[in-house]
């Protein structure tokens, strides 16, 4: 798992975003073979979307073959209300980028068999040959999706009860109203964010110190669900300097010394045979 | 300063289709502008499909994105002008039966250039046969590149008041006093009113007010000597408006402020006012007066008369001599008496604003919205909300008029008119 730390939230979320159009142009998609994308919602990609948007308007990359997959939705709340996820990716992303509306899948939160609906979503993904790159997000509890603590591990896209806290903290985008907000959502499972090629997990702000400390620091916990993407092999995590407060001194130097930042962009990494273990170890006695 | 844009070009980011689909399907997609909504000039978008403005994100969820792109180059957009009172203009005259089609036709064209997208002909007070010969021609017809909309007809007349009769001629004056006194003054031909300004103290009054209301005609107070008692108790019946607050009606008097009065009135429903905000019939002052009593009731109106919109020279209009000013500002020959109105609506709006030191978004809202909800028809014209009609103006920061859409459709354009070019590559004339 790499762990890459950006002085502030800003500088992760443009990373983010020159790395995501990176993985684009790199795979160069068509219609035929078009690159997949997962993408989270919340506060945590917002920069990262500000981002995108930036490049795409610049001319750097082109949606016009990326299949989105969402990772989450609320149940029961209208398409077009203002908090619901179809509404925020509209907001944030699709409405500034030329992604083709058949080409977006976000779950389907009014479905009539919301089984049914969870089970195409993953039967669909398959079909496309698999997510290329997810994006996720997490909360200060460490969920992934809406993977609340507990989750098990191996979870596929189901509907899911929200944790009481959730709800309570989502009070505030529904005017402080808690009998407002919903109560369950569709999500994909922590083993469907596992199948993607590639995780990216962005992680900004003091209150998800506690958060990264767990999932970097300690094992892999159904009570931390993000923590398994220690499991993944191809996994990234991008900080900000904020979210590590509680990791130790001697974990942020380590993952500080190393060029994760500069494989992600393909920047050359000076007088560094860079990418194997004992390399790295090398390196490190060389300090 | 925004007077070219960039030229319309198909969306090569809005993902054209192999052939692109006539234009009443198309989906047009304006970016890069300010649009007027929700009492406010914001960064926005405006989609457009079908004549009606549409709502992008759940035309997204549908599958379906925009086929073609407008820039805007930054300027304001605006719902289009509603004119509820022009008795005709470029050369022609709505109370005149000789060339009556013709007049409609002339008038709707040439309010396109003014950012005017719907008018009610405005017919003052006529004999019986005139108005039998004009009104079976001013039927309502939709916007086009040919012209404006016509929503109806303004009856300015002739149940006014003798005493307050303005240029109406005195021996077409009458009082409603009982039943179907619309139908005896002006014939069979009454489906397409629309408005008719009366004078509330006129003897049978509320029961021509009770009639009109029954057939869903505004009814307006003007050319009137009422009392303020009077308008209020006209309004409970069903008057919503005053026509052209401070002319043809007595001066303000603190202790009888009369049909003046409707601007610190609490009777409610408010009724709304138009207003001549050419500087000319009204005072700067009072239009400011008038402006901050009451903001919400502001309708600007031209009251145009046929000199409106001719060019600077000398016409013989209705039998009259007018000599017609750089300014737009028409006399009659040799003396100082004006000839009437003939200020179109855009530079009453800009002028208002000067005056009166409004915001850009109350005056375009005093020409487009206030009208609209004096019409009850909001829902469709006057704003910029989704389901509304796609009539509306591109303008500078000064409010100068850059372009002119009806339905969706480019009906006018700054930047090919004069210049001979063939528009912007858009929406050419049928």
């Amino acid at each position: 798992m790499r762990l890459v730390i950006q002085e502030s939230s800003e500088q992760v979320g443009e990373l983010v975003a020159e790395y995501v159009c990176k993985r684009i142009n790199d795979f160069a998609p068509s219609a035929t073979r078009p690159f997949v994308l997962g993408l989270p919602t919340g506060s945590s990609p917002l920069l990262c979307y500000k981002h995108l948007v930036d490049s795409f308007k610049a001319g750097k990359v082109s949606f016009q073959y990326v299949v989105t997959f969402n990772m989450d939705e609320y149940c029961g709340l209208p398409r077009d209300h203002p908090e619901s996820y179809h509404s925020f990716m509209w907001h944030h992303l699709f409405r500034h980028i030329d992604i083709q509306p058949q080409n977006v899948n976000i779950l389907d939160g009014n479905a009539a068999n919301f089984q049914t609906e969870c089970d195409e979503y993953e039967e669909k993904i398959k079909e496309l040959g698999g997510i290329k790159l997810f994006l996720a997000g997490i909360g200060p509890d460490g969920h992934i999706a809406f993977n609340e603590p507990g989750s098990s591990l191996s979870s596929r896209t189901r509907v899911k009860t929200l944790a009481q806290e959730t709800v309570v903290a989502n009070a505030r985008f529904f005017g402080g109203d808690i009998s407002a907000v919903p109560r369950m959502a569709l999500t994909v499972g922590v083993a469907t964010v596992l199948d993607a090629e590639e995780v990216l997990v962005l992680i900004t702000g003091t209150h998800k110190a506690y958060a990264l400390a767990k999932v970097v620091e300690e094992g892999v916990n159904h009570m931390f669900t993000v923590s398994a993407v220690q499991m993944h092999p191809k996994a990234i995590i991008v900080c900000d300097e904020d979210s590590t407060l509680e990791l130790r001194v001697r974990t942020a130097k380590y993952f500080k010394s190393l060029p994760h930042r500069q494989e992600m962009l393909g920047l050359p990494v000076e007088g560094l045979n860079m990418g194997t273990g004992p390399e790295k170890a090398k390196r490190q006695k060389k300090e | 300063m925004h007077a070219s844009f960039t030229r319309e070009r198909r969306g090569s980011r809005a993902r054209l289709p192999q052939t692109a689909p006539p234009l009443e399907l198309r989906t047009v997609r304006f970016t890069n502008c300010r649009v007027l909504r929700g009492h406010a000039l914001t960064p926005a978008e405006l989609w457009v499909r079908g004549g009606t403005i549409v709502d992008p994100q759940a035309l997204f969820w549908q599958g379906s994105t925009a086929d073609q792109l407008v820039d805007c180059g930054g300027c304001i957009v605006a719902p289009g002008y509603i004119d509820v009172q022009i008795n005709g203009g470029f050369g022609a005259d709505f109370s005149t039966p000789d060339g009556i089609c013709d007049a409609l036709s002339t008038v709707a064209a040439g309010l396109l250039r003014h950012g005017v997208t719907a008018f009610l002909p405005t017919v003052i007070s006529s004999s019986g046969a005139a108005y039998r010969a004009i009104l079976p021609h001013l039927v309502p017809r939709a916007g086009s590149c040919r012209g404006a909309a016509v929503l109806g007809v303004h009856l300015e007349g002739p149940f006014i008041s003798r005493a307050k009769p303005g240029c109406h001629p005195l021996e077409h004056l009458r009082e409603p006093r009982e039943a179907g006194s619309l139908r005896r003054a002006c014939g069979e031909h009454l489906a397409h009113v629309k408005m008719v300004t009366l004078a509330p103290e006129l003897r049978g009054s509320e029961v021509l007010v009770a009639e009109l209301r029954a057939h869903r005609v505004i009814a307006a107070a003007g050319h009137s000597e009422a009392t303020i008692a009077q308008l209020e108790a006209a309004q409970a019946a069903g008057v919503s408006m005053c026509t052209h607050l401070f002319n043809a009606m007595p001066p303000f008097r603190p202790e009888a402020p009369g049909l003046i009065g409707t601007l610190g009135s609490s009777a409610r429903p408010a009724a709304y006012f138009g207003l001549i905000a050419d500087g000319i019939h009204v005072h700067p002052a009072s239009l400011k007066i008038a402006a901050r009593a009451r903001p919400d009731g502001v309708v600007l109106v031209t009251d145009a008369m046929a000199a409106m919109g001719l060019p600077p020279g000398r016409f013989c209009l209705g039998g009259v001599d007018v000599q017609v000013l750089e300014t737009g500002e028409a006399y009659r020959v040799g003396t100082n008496t004006l000839a009437g109105a003939t200020i179109p609506l855009d530079e009453c709006v800009r002028r208002y604003k000067a005056y009166t030191g409004s915001s850009a978004v109350h005056a375009l809202e005093a020409a487009a919205l206030h009208p609209a909800q004096v019409l009850n028809i909001h829902d469709r014209k006057g704003a910029l909300n989704v389901g509304s009609d796609a009539d509306f103006i591109f303008l500078d920061d000064q409010l100068n008029v850059l372009r002119t859409y009806i339905g969706g459709e480019l009906v006018w354009d700054l930047g090919a008119d004069g210049a001979g070019e063939a528009g912007a590559g858009e929406a050419a004339p049928m």
